[in-house]
C-alpha cells in the first residue's frame, strides 16, 4: 500500500484515490478500510488468511462518526456484530468478531490495540475522506442526503461537530451555550419553547440558574449524540435526541440508565461478550430503566424523541465491574 | 404533516415493557416515573435510579415542602406540573451540612440566611440547586420533579414496589 499524501495527516497509511470510486483504502495496524459506492469493506490477516467484513457505507460512517465524536465512548462501541471498537481510556482495541461468539469459535477473528490519538487519527482520515458532500453521519435518514455513490465533495462541517463539554449548566456564566440561535427540529415544532422565570434578590443575580431543558433537546441539530447538560460530581446527566436507529451496539463497561423523556424507544439488548440476545426492551415517556453492565444495546426510535443517558465518571469504575468487585447489575431486589 | 411529541403526567402515563428473551426482568430495574409519584406522599424522595452513591429521585410536587440543603450541586428537572423554588442563603450553611457530606439535608424549621429569590418553573425546565444554598418547593400545579443528587438520608428506596420483576 502506498503511502503519506498530502491531503491526509503524515501518521496516516492511505493510498491514492481509487482511479474508479475517488476513495482512499486505509490501513491501521493489520486492518484494511476500503469503500465503494455502497460499502465499506475491512479485512484483516488471520492463520495465514485473509477475512473481511463488509457493512452498508452509511452505517459504517454513522457508526464510525459516533466513536470519533464520542471519544471511543465508555466501553465496547460496535460498529454492527462483527467490527468495533474498545475504549481503554489512553488506548483503544480495534477488533473484527472478537466479540462474537461464532467468529470466536472459529477462531478468525482478530484484535489490535492502538494509543488512542493513532486510531483516533486513522477515523478522522476516513471521515474526511469518505463523507460525501450532502451527507450528514450525525442526522437522521430522513434530514440528509446520500452516503451513496463515488466521490463527490466532502461534508467537514457536519463530521467535525464535537460532544459540547459542559462543567455545570449550560447557560450559566464560563459555561456552554444555550441553542437559541438552532431552529427547532421538525418532529418537535410541539414542544413549548417557555424559560423558567428567575426571580433573584439584589446581589443574588448569577446565582440562580434555570433554562428550559425541553427547548434545548427540540433544537439539537443530531441524533444519538449526547450532550452533558448537569453536573452532580461524578454524576452527568446527557440528554439526547434520538430518530431512526443507534448506530452502534453500545457495549457497556459501567452500568448506565435511561430516562425516557418524550415518545418511545425500543433497545435491543444483548450479551456484551457473544452478542446473544437477553431482551427487547421498549421505554415510553416517564420509564426509567438501567442498562447492566454486562450487556450490550441498540435503540430504535420512530418518532424523535428525548432521552436522558445518565453517566457515571467515578474514575476506575470499568475495571472494578471487570475484577467482579461490583455486580452488573445496579440493585438487588 | 405536524408529528405529536408525547410527554407523560401525573393524570396520563403509558408504561412500557420488557419482553425477555435470556435474562430476568429485574436487571434493568425498569419504573415509571409518574406512576412512582402518583404513589407517593408528596416530596417523598423515591429513588427511580441508582449508580453507586448517585441517584435520581422522583418527588411528587404538590403543597410546599419541608427545606433542604446540600454539600454538593443538585438538579431539578420539571415533568409534570408547575412549581416554585425559594432559596435562601444559609448564615452559616456549615451548621446545616458538613463540608463534603454526600445527599442533601432536611433542615429542622425555617432557615437561618437571607432570601436569594426563586424560580418559577414549568414542564420541561431545569434549575440549578446550588451546593449550600438552602431551597424548598412551592407546588403552583400539583407534578412531579426529578432531582439528580446523591443518596441522603432521607432517599427512599422501594425497588420492588415499583418496578417490574
Amino acid at each position: 500500500m502506498s503511502a503519506v499524501l498530502s491531503q491526509v495527516p503524515q501518521n496516516i497509511t492511505a493510498t491514492e484515490p481509487d482511479a474508479l470510486t475517488g476513495y482512499r483504502t486505509f490501513r491501521l495496524g493489520a486492518f484494511e478500510f476500503r469503500r465503494d459506492a455502497y460499502f465499506a469493506k475491512v479485512s484483516w490477516q488471520v492463520k495465514g488468511q485473509s477475512r473481511s467484513h463488509e457493512m452498508p457505507a452509511d452505517a459504517f460512517l454513522r457508526a464510525m462518526m459516533r466513536d470519533v465524536a464520542w471519544g471511543f465512548f465508555y466501553g465496547w462501541v460496535n460498529f454492527d456484530d462483527v467490527l468495533g471498537t474498545r475504549n481503554h481510556y489512553g488506548r483503544v482495541d480495534l477488533y473484527a468478531g472478537s466479540y462474537n461468539a461464532e467468529f470466536k469459535k472459529a477462531g478468525v477473528d482478530h484484535l489490535e490495540q492502538f494509543d488512542t490519538p493513532v486510531i483516533m487519527a486513522t477515523f478522522k482520515a476516513i471521515l474526511a475522506d469518505w463523507v460525501n458532500e450532502g451527507f450528514d453521519p450525525f442526522a437522521a435518514p430522513a434530514e440528509t442526503g446520500s452516503a451513496f455513490g463515488f466521490k463527490q465533495g466532502e461534508n467537514m462541517a457536519a463530521i467535525e461537530r464535537f460532544r459540547v463539554a459542559t462543567r455545570r449548566m449550560p447557560g450559566l456564566a464560563s459555561d456552554s451555550p444555550l441553542r437559541d440561535d438552532l431552529p427547532v427540529n421538525r418532529q418537535f415544532s410541539d414542544v413549548p419553547q417557555d424559560e423558567p422565570e428567575i426571580r433573584a434578590r439584589p446581589g443574588f443575580e448569577g446565582q440562580l440558574h434555570a433554562f428550559n431543558l425541553f427547548k434545548y433537546l427540540s433544537r439539537s441539530d443530531v441524533t444519538w449524540n449526547p450532550s452533558v447538560t448537569s453536573v452532580c460530581k461524578n454524576s452527568l446527566f446527557c440528554p439526547t435526541t434520538e430518530e431512526y436507529i443507534l448506530p452502534i451496539f453500545h457495549g457497556n463497561d459501567r452500568v448506565e440508565w435511561f430516562v425516557q423523556l418524550s415518545d418511545e424507544i425500543t433497545w435491543e439488548v444483548g450479551d456484551k461478550n457473544t452478542g446473544a440476545p437477553r431482551a427487547r426492551v421498549t421505554m415510553k415517556a416517564g420509564d426509567v430503566a438501567a442498562m447492566p453492565a454486562d450487556i450490550r444495546h441498540k435503540g430504535y426510535s420512530t418518532k424523535r424523541s428525548m432521552l436522558l443517558v445518565w453517566e457515571n465518571t467515578t474514575p476506575d469504575l470499568p475495571k472494578r465491574y471487570e475484577r467482579g468487585e461490583l455486580p452488573p447489575y445496579p440493585v438487588t431486589f | 404533516m405536524s408529528y405529536q411529541t408525547r410527554f407523560g403526567s401525573l393524570q396520563h402515563f403509558e408504561k412500557g415493557s420488557i419482553e425477555i428473551i435470556n435474562d430476568d426482568p429485574r436487571h434493568y430495574v425498569f419504573s415509571n416515573l409518574f406512576e412512582v409519584a402518583k404513589g407517593a406522599a408528596p416530596y417523598e424522595k423515591v429513588v427511580v435510579a441508582k449508580n453507586l452513591e448517585y441517584v435520581i429521585e422522583a418527588l411528587r410536587t404538590k403543597g410546599t415542602s419541608a427545606w433542604f440543603v446540600a454539600a454538593h450541586d443538585e438538579f431539578a428537572v420539571v415533568m409534570d406540573g408547575e412549581l416554585e423554588i425559594e432559596f435562601v442563603k444559609l448564615d452559616d450553611p456549615g451548621l446545616a451540612v458538613a463540608a463534603g457530606h454526600e445527599g442533601s439535608v432536611q433542615l429542622a424549621g425555617e432557615p437561618k440566611g437571607v432570601p436569594m429569590g426563586s424560580i418559577r418553573m414549568r414542564r420541561g425546565h431545569q434549575a440549578l440547586l446550588p451546593a449550600s444554598a438552602a431551597y424548598r418547593f412551592v407546588g403552583i400545579a400539583e407534578g412531579v420533579v426529578l432531582l439528580q443528587t446523591i443518596q441522603g438520608e432521607h432517599s427512599i428506596e422501594k425497588w420492588a414496589e415499583i418496578c417490574l420483576h
